[in-house]
């Protein structure tokens, strides 16, 4: 009889994943702290040319971009200079689950496929769910999605509650769970249970499933406009959506393209919270992921994470969710495009930082997701007055999340908030070297810091003597 | 009394209060870990009462029945009217 019991399902932790994601972690994995990122990415997904033939053959990728004129001229209107970068769109909402995870999940459920498993698991209360429920549907896997859904009230978030519906409207069948990390326990007893393959959104073919992405940003500009976007904003929260874009970039020769991040500020709500789960507005791209999972990448459900965000950001933008509901409501009424609040987190940073920028400076926002019930500035705000939370116009630098939603009284509220790397690149050393020495690192154990933060040996060793 | 074949919903306590994992914050440790799962009832069963279920993906799942059918409940919410305001103030700003 097999152990059941929490500690005793988390002591199988490395069997059951080796089992589910068909990938030995081991061999990537060096003398030291570190390992081998580029041989993992290479070896555990598929050529970019392998990529865009099996996203093409599931009607995944080739979204759109549109020219955001009317918010660009808005943007104009009220910046301090008088000026601002012309403002694109990636719509990725218009991918078959209605978002840019179906990149991901495309490229996972044909891998789980190809090895022979006959469902797909993910753990997930966002998109990514209704993606592999599509994924799967289309490629004839059976899928199980497990949500995080409900405090102990059994409230459930709005927008995890239509993930739940798109789910199940797609053939899967949705396990929903209470408020806490534990769900980790439960999510491995389904993978024992069921043999099934882990969707995980940190393997090396989820994050490489992003890649074409930055590869049609590249290609669309260049057919289109005869040149490149001057800055690329991703929404950052575990960080697959950024690194897969860079990485893309990269790859097909924009590296010259600026890669920015943009976060929620739910700041001072814990995520394990039962208390605070119902009073957040936004379930994803928050900086209650985005800092641990950008200081920590290995934190996730797989031993290494392809999501390094660390090695491709280079400026992080926070911004309110006061701000976003507001541009949310902007960006159906000026420019007729009617997209979910979560996806439009990096058009909010985008129409702050374009306002620094020269106007024949281009910036693109590089998601959209697809907005209904329950994910919608309506269907949240009203779930937020209901859970006591203050709604009013003012100065969104007022506010504070889990006690108040502030729209901006004036579009020139829309602030610039740069967080400063340095101290995230501090962190991710000071993580990184927990468990050793710092006075024993290895030459190679220098290099690999140095890739983790994207900076040289100068910058790390004078962090690794301040720490 | 809910019939053999329905859709139903059931519902199990994963691990009890005195269960949860050590990193978990005070006010979640106070309550337990729940679980909800739909599927089609093996036999005649009350609500409340422990049954078991096939899920769509085949699985036998046991708990305690708590209703029949799928209505989902969550929708557009209210009208908010600071919403409303929205478009009245840019083009407000766009006038000028």
């Amino acid at each position: 009889m097999r152990d059941m019991s929490y500690d005793g399902v988390m002591s199988r932790k490395n069997e059951i994943m080796k089992k589910a994601v068909g990938i030995d972690y081991n061999k990537f994995e060096n003398e030291g702290i570190g390992f081998d990122y580029e041989k993992m990415m290479e070896d555990g997904a598929y050529s970019l040319e392998e990529m865009l033939k099996i996203q093409g053959d599931v009607s995944v990728g080739n979204t759109p971009i549109y020219e955001l004129k009317n918010i660009t001229k808005l943007a104009r209107k009220v910046s301090k200079t008088g000026k601002s970068a012309r403002i694109f769109i990636k719509d990725e909402a218009c991918n078959p689950s209605g978002s840019f995870k179906a990149r991901r999940a495309a490229t996972a459920v044909y891998h789980a496929k190809k090895l022979g498993y006959k469902g797909v698991i993910a753990a997930t209360s966002g998109n990514y769910g209704s993606a592999v429920a599509s994924q799967a549907a289309m490629q004839g896997l059976k899928c199980i999605i497990v949500q995080e859904c409900y405090d102990s009230n059994k409230v459930g978030q709005p927008e995890i509650l239509e993930k739940q519906r798109a789910c199940e409207a797609l053939g899967a069948e949705v396990v929903q769970l209470t408020v806490g990390p534990e769900l980790f326990y439960y999510f491995l007893r389904l993978l024992e249970e069921t043999e099934y393959f882990n969707a995980s959104l940190y393997t090396p073919f989820g994050i490489a499933g992003v890649e074409t992405l930055g590869v049609e940003i590249g290609k669309q500009f260049k057919e289109k406009y005869n040149r490149l976007p001057d800055v690329v904003i991703a929404t950052q929260a575990g960080g697959g959506n950024l690194t897969g874009t860079a990485r893309g970039l990269i790859k097909s020769g924009c590296s010259e393209v600026k890669v920015v991040g943009a976060s929620v500020d739910l700041k001072g709500l814990h995520m394990a919270s039962d208390k605070d789960f119902n009073k957040k507005s936004f379930t994803t791209g928050h900086t209650g992921y985005a800092m641990p999972f950008a200081t920590m990448p290995d934190r996730s459900d797989v031993p290494r994470n392809s999501a390094r965000t660390m090695r491709y950001m280079e400026e992080f933008l926070i911004v309110k969710q006061g701000e976003i509901f507001y541009m949310t409501e902007m960006l159906a009424i000026l420019e007729g495009l009617e997209r979910g609040p979560a996806g439009n987190t990096s058009l909010t940073a985008g129409f702050a930082l374009a306002q620094e920028m020269e106007d024949d400076e281009i910036i693109l926002i590089q998601e959209t997701e697809y907005t209904g019930a329950g994910k919608h500035p309506m269907a949240q705000i009203s779930f937020a007055k209901k859970n006591g939370i203050e709604v009013r116009y003012g100065n969104p630098e007022d506010e504070v999340a889990g006690k108040s939603i502030i729209l901006p009284e004036h579009p020139s509220l829309i602030k610039l908030r740069k967080f400063d790397l340095d101290k995230i690149r501090k962190s991710l050393i000071k993580n990184h070297i927990k468990n050793v020495d710092k006075e024993k690192l290895s030459k190679e154990d220098i290099k690999f810091l140095c890739d983790e933060c994207n900076r040289d040996e100068m910058y790390v060793k004078e962090i690794l003597k301040q720490l | 009394m809910i019939k053999k074949g329905m859709w139903v919903q059931i519902h199990n306590i994963i691990l009890e209060p005195e269960e949860r994992a050590e990193q978990v914050p005070e006010d979640t440790k106070k309550v337990p870990l729940e679980m909800w799962v739909k599927g089609y009832l093996k036999e005649d069963c009350k609500i409340g009462e422990e049954c078991e279920i096939k899920t769509i993906t085949g699985r036998y799942v046991v708990g305690k029945l708590v209703g029949e059918g799928r209505r989902y409940e969550h929708d557009f919410g209210e009208f908010v009217p600071e919403l409303n305001e929205i478009k009245v103030r840019i083009e407000k700003v766009l006038e000028v």
